[in-house]
């Protein structure tokens, strides 16, 4: 009995710690495609990753895509939002697993995606029916030899949102051609009329802007060089164009023309909902957030008038996997989603605005209104607005946090920091994360 | 511990072979070496099972952390990395960003775990009272603990926030100018601790009432007898008797609070919250790690300070020994 008790014991504990280690080393099993994709005769699976609304899947276009093409399969994986999406996609690319045949790039990534892992991605500079794109666009997603690592989905022109009611009380024109022409050319007339409003307005605790950040987004994305030159050299210390947006949205911030609110944070929704601000300067796909959250009771109040200059604001990339089993299929795929038709569908469901020069010119596009923002022509609006767009566009590899770093130093300003202090905590700061 | 196991199972087993009844030497021998083998190395093979899991989750990730903290990597590219020994450790010791972090983990630590702690001993000893529903007071008292993080941190944020929040508009009611509770250091540092306070002091309310509940009824009847009062009773009663429970949660806060993450993040929103402020007025040592390895991807400088927190818990560890040694010698 005892032999047999004790080897029943030493069984059960063998098994135990056998099935602790399995527990542990199953874990680390893993297939041996890089990429999600097949290929079985005519059956083809191609699997993409993406991330926020990109409008690929929410339009249906996907199915569509299968319909058409019978024996594909499409499977998408969206990630709300990008900055998990990237952390994850930057150490799948690191491990070579994992991935999906086709990933989504957002802008603020592109560089650091061309510069690092070019080896990657497949090249669509040989893909047919690709040059439709606006000219800078493709531009940012190719590597120094030529290799586009990508094709656009969607760009971000700028204009400026702002409440018909208020510019009303504030004794200012309500039109959007003339409230248009109040700041045409200059973002300091944009600051102008924001003094005329503070002084004129009646009717209780409203900002004239949301955010200090804003002003100087739309400024700084207004140039071709921005933190980085073409060399790759961080110069936001030397740029005069950053420099200018400092000095004019620490103007704004220090005479209180601002709700000192954060942009897409849970504080910036009940300042619309609420409306605490007259005025956002909103990048094309910020429209949809704002009316989402200002909403019902706000529709109508809300117009878009032209911004003072060109500039653009976000925008994505679709790219495909070099080592994808489906990598023709998948190159095909991302050329018909990023085709004409495709992304002047997109625009009229959803509002992104195409990055394809020859959908902007579309006419269908070009008649797009919008009913929350008491019928703007946004197809027109955001049409012309991309051609302002200077041609050409540096990105570096660290913008999105320099931006993000700028964003708090501004912050700082509206909070009552001088401003030159805010500018040497914000330099020290971006010393610090980009090194 | 090891040895008392074994006598146990020994004696609860008489000799295998004699029983097994086979009676060839080779057998007896096999048998006598099994049943050694169990005696001694089933023990370990009940506990592998959890040092298994725990190597392959905390302690390899730990000795690799050390490893990356020696290199300069970044997340983009994970598999370049280039050795810079402890260049990492002394930029770190230089770096003012890791100061202000380890003052502020320090001092939300006190205003979040001393007000914590002390509420939580009085509600106890109220909870210990013959009283009405006093089931329903102690299931409710740990609802916050049931409580995600981010779900708590969120309705907090909202209560603090400046435009809309509930405390500026009862603050408004009485003729109260309004806070600036997330740009200013000490309302955000204080908003903060009011969400682990919120969550935790039903938690260790709860340890304390059950330890309070297992000192001996007759220890109060004598100190009545003695003529103490309930106040006196709590304090050379029930305290004492419930001294190591309180050690218990003292360490558990500390931890927590070194560790102090999810509340800071939530409360600054988004990219703020990760550098704890515009102005890094309520930055951790936990978002100051997330900071370095998530927002501006550097693995090596973000490992650097996981292990400096690591090291900093040692030392206070280490300091807490010595004190408790020092106290005992003198008295």
């Amino acid at each position: 009995m005892g032999t047999l008790g004790s080897l029943r014991r030493k069984a059960v504990a063998t098994a135990a710690a056998v099935g602790a280690l399995s527990l542990v080393v199953g874990c680390s099993g893993d297939s041996d495609s890089v990429t999600g994709g097949s290929k079985d005769g005519d059956k083809v699976t191609i699997t993409m990753g993406l991330f926020g609304v990109m409008g690929i899947k929410e339009t249906g276009l996907l199915e569509e895509y299968e319909k058409n093409n019978p024996g594909v399969t499409i499977k998408a994986e969206i990630a709300g939002d990008e900055q998990t999406y990237y952390t994850a996609l930057q150490t799948k690319l690191a491990a070579g697993k994992g991935l999906k045949d086709i990933q989504g790039i957002e802008i603020g990534r592109a560089k650091e995606i061309t510069e690092t892992r070019a080896d990657m991605f497949a090249d669509f500079s040989k893909v047919e029916g690709t040059d439709h794109f606006l000219p800078w666009k493709q531009s940012q997603i190719t590597t120094e030899d030529g290799k586009v690592l990508g094709l656009g989905t969607d760009i971000g022109p700028m204009a400026v949102c702002y409440r018909k009611d208020y510019f009303e009380k504030a004794g200012l024109p309500t039109d959007r051609e003339e409230v248009g022409k109040l700041w045409a050319g200059d973002w300091k007339k944009y600051v102008e009329v924001g003094r005329t409003f503070k002084k004129n307005f009646k009717g209780g605790d409203v900002a004239y802007t949301d955010s200090a950040s804003g002003l100087f987004n739309a400024m700084v994305y207004g140039y071709p060089e921005q933190y980085y030159n073409e060399q790759g050299d961080l110069i936001y210390d030397k740029n005069p164009a950053v420099k200018d947006a400092w000095e004019l949205a620490s103007d704004a911030a220090e005479e209180d023309l601002t709700a000192k609110l954060r942009q897409f944070q849970p504080g910036w929704d009940p300042g619309l909902s609420n409306g605490t601000f007259a005025t956002a300067v909103c990048p094309a796909w910020m429209l949809s957030h704002i009316s989402e959250k200002a909403g019902e009771v706000n529709k109508g109040k809300w117009d878009v008038a032209r911004a003072p200059k060109g500039a653009n604001w976000g925008g994505s990339f679709l790219g495909v996997i070099e080592e994808s089993p489906v990598k023709e299929e998948a190159q095909k795929l991302v050329a018909w989603l990023t085709a004409p038709e495709q992304q002047a569908r997109i625009f009229k469901d959803l509002g992104n605005i195409p990055s394809s020069q020859q959908a902007l010119e579309d006419p269908s596009v070009k008649a797009v209104k919008n009913d929350y923002f008491s019928g703007a022509p946004l197809g027109e609006i955001f049409g012309a607005a991309a051609q302002e767009i200077p041609d050409k566009q540096v990105l570096g590899r660290k913008d999105g946090t320099i931006k993000d770093t700028f964003s708090q130093g501004l912050a700082l300003v509206e909070q009552g920091t001088p401003r030159d202090e805010a500018w040497k905590t914000t330099s020290e700061r971006i010393q610090k994360a980009v090194r | 511990m090891a040895t008392s196991t074994t006598k146990a199972l020994a004696g609860e087993e008489p000799p295998g072979p004699s029983r097994a009844g086979d009676g060839t030497e080779t057998s007896r021998r096999r048998g006598a070496w099994l049943h050694r083998l169990d005696v001694k190395g089933a023990p370990y093979a009940f506990v592998a099972p959890f040092f298994v899991v725990f190597a392959a989750f905390s302690f390899y990730p730990l000795i690799y952390t050390s490893w990356i903290s020696l290199h300069d990597v970044e997340l983009a590219t994970l598999d370049v990395m280039e050795w810079v020994a402890f260049d990492n450790y002394v930029e770190l010791w230089g770096d003012s960003r890791f100061w202000n972090a380890l003052q502020n983990t320090i001092t939300i630590g006190i205003i979040s775990t001393v007000p914590q702690l002390l509420m939580a001993l009085g509600i106890a000893h109220l909870l210990n009272y013959r009283m009405r529903a006093s089931l329903f007071f102690r299931v409710a008292s740990l609802v916050p603990y049931a409580t995600s993080v981010g779900a708590a941190a969120l309705v907090f944020t909202m209560i603090f926030e400046r435009d809309f929040g509930m405390i500026n508009w009862g603050l408004g009611l009485v003729g109260v100018d309004p806070v600036n509770w997330e740009a200013d250091k000490w309302p955000a540092q204080v908003a903060i601790s009011t969400i682990v306070i919120w969550r935790w002091t039903g938690y260790n309310a709860l340890l304390y009432l059950a330890a309070m509940q297992a000192i001996p009824a007759d220890r109060y009847e004598a100190a009545s007898l003695d003529g103490a009062s309930r106040w006196q009773q709590f304090r050379h009663v029930t305290v004492p008797g419930i001294r190591s429970t309180i050690v218990f949660t003292i360490v558990l806060s500390t931890i927590g609070a070194t560790q102090l993450f999810g509340e800071p993040l939530i409360f600054g929103q988004g990219p703020n919250g990760v550098t704890g402020g515009a102005n890094n007025q309520y930055q951790t040592l936990g978002l100051l790690l997330y900071e370095e390895g998530w927002k501006n991807y550097q693995m090596g400088r973000s490992a650097t300070v996981a292990w400096a927190m690591f090291m900093l818990l040692v030392l206070a560890f280490v300091a807490q020994r010595l004190i408790k040694r020092l106290r005992s010698r003198t008295s």
